[in-house]
């Protein structure tokens, strides 16, 4: 199993649980705005502490509240895609890209720079300051810079939420080839079932 | 031009004034970051307090600190003592004594505009670093503190500025002593009660305006620089 994740966390008056399990390819959490899909990813991701509960990414135990085990964000190696981008505004584009490369141990990297530039053909943004890049633009750097941290598995919190229809369309097709060029687990995030239907494996209801 | 010609003592006035301001400016920053970065992003019982004793001597007239300072740092004070007996420091009547007057004035002011800027940072992308795989500390290093930077630039600017004017606390503290702790007010206060200081005045507060406008460019250079071309504003 990719994804085993058997999670609960009350906040407030909310509380926010799941249990589920997926294979391979890109999973997907699917509800309405405010039921918790992020914190989902978050918890995943070890930005967010559930109050119990148990996450395994392809075999590893990232939290576990019976064995007390909860591995810092740093040490889970996933490729966090925020909804926003969420690009360092210090950094240039090929500064931001290569944040996360340059701390990932050599022997986990499996995507060079040059490759995933072609790849997400952002060679011309290189230089730019992350505020000078269209919403589109963005999320391929974005999406670039979380590919190139050498992660184990992907996360994706709705990822074409600020996209117009054709950016939308140019991004879905960059996520269907990563899900089947690169073979890595996808888990993401969504409320919109059309998308959901092109590009999922399994889709898990939440809230 | 010979209202501006200085002389050697006024030279030494400056020197001193500048050395008092730096060491000042430079010893108190860590201790402000460090503050700024408690209030800002810690919950604790007791915090309010805190605030409320970091900005105190921006509210209390600069004769009672400076006369706070005396009783714990002059010679039968408590931390004056302890420093005497251990470390063979005296604070009392030096400069250094000057340059710890003019640290705990500028304190407040420096606490308040790194707070502020460490406030502004977006933690969200403190988590994006880490998720890229860096620890907490090079998640600070390389992301909040870079984006923290036009408020320490403002608090070294309005520290220094806050040093350079200090004159209440340090007369009070280390009195006025030519060539040891008589910075720029003290001389400027000390050439009024002369008769005939009037140049001696001026030239003083040319020199005074001349220091502050100085200290305010450089930090706007500094400050467009660290904004990798954006317009920094710094206060």
């Amino acid at each position: 199993m990719s994804f085993e994740v058997d999670v609960s966390l009350r906040r407030g008056a909310r509380e926010i649980a799941a249990r589920f399990s997926a294979g391979e390819g890109l999973t997907a959490l699917f509800g309405p705005s405010g039921a918790g899909k992020t914190s989902l990813l978050d918890m995943v991701a070890g930005l967010l502490r559930p109050d119990r509960g148990r996450i395994c990414v392809s075999g590893t135990v990232l939290f576990d509240s019976a064995a007390r085990i909860d591995l810092p964000p740093e040490q889970r190696a996933c490729g966090y895609v925020f909804q926003d981008g969420r690009l360092f505004p210090h950094r240039r584009v090929r500064d931001n890209l290569l944040y996360g490369w340059k701390l990932a141990p050599a022997e986990r990297r499996w995507l060079e720079p040059d490759a995933a530039i072609a790849f997400l053909g952002i060679g011309h943004l290189l230089e730019r300051m992350p505020r000078s890049l269209s919403g589109g633009e963005a999320q391929r750097v974005a999406i670039g810079r979380a590919l190139l941290s050498g992660p184990r598995f992907l996360l994706m919190d709705e990822p074409l939420a600020s996209l117009d229809a054709a950016r939308r369309d140019e991004i879905m097709r960059l996520i269907e080839r990563m899900r089947d060029e690169f073979g890595i687990p996808i888990l993401y995030v969504s409320h919109d079932r059309a998308e959901l239907d092109r590009l999922a494996a399994a889709v898990i209801p939440v809230g | 031009m010979d209202v501006l010609a200085l002389s050697d003592a006024e030279w030494a006035i400056i020197g001193l004034s500048l050395k008092v301001s730096l060491v000042a400016v430079a010893a108190v920053l860590p201790p402000a970051m460090l503050l700024a970065w408690v209030l800002a992003r810690c919950d604790f019982r007791g915090k309010i307090l805190l605030d409320a004793l970091v900005s105190l001597p921006l509210v209390l007239p600069p004769v009672v600190t400076g006369w706070l300072l005396l009783l714990a740092f002059g010679a039968n004070g408590p931390l004056g003592r302890l420093l005497a007996e251990y470390l063979g420091i005296t604070l009392i009547f030096r400069w250094t004594g000057a340059a710890l007057a003019a640290a705990i004035m500028a304190l407040p002011l420096m606490v308040r505009a790194i707070r502020l800027s460490l406030e502004a940072v977006d933690r969200r992308l403190e988590g994006a670093a880490r998720s890229l795989g860096a620890g907490p500390w090079r998640s600070f290093a390389s992301i909040t503190l870079p984006l923290t930077m036009p408020g320490i630039l403002a608090a070294l600017v309005l520290g220094f500025a806050r040093s350079i004017g200090e004159f209440g606390a340090t007369i009070t503290f280390v009195s006025n002593i030519p060539g040891e702790t008589r910075t720029l007010p003290l001389a400027i206060y000390n050439a009024l009660q002369v008769p005939g200081g009037e140049a001696a005045v001026t030239r003083l507060a040319i020199i005074s305006v001349l220091l502050s406008v100085a200290a305010l460019t450089v930090s706007e250079v500094l400050a467009r620089r660290a904004g990798g071309g954006r317009a920094g504003h710094v206060l």
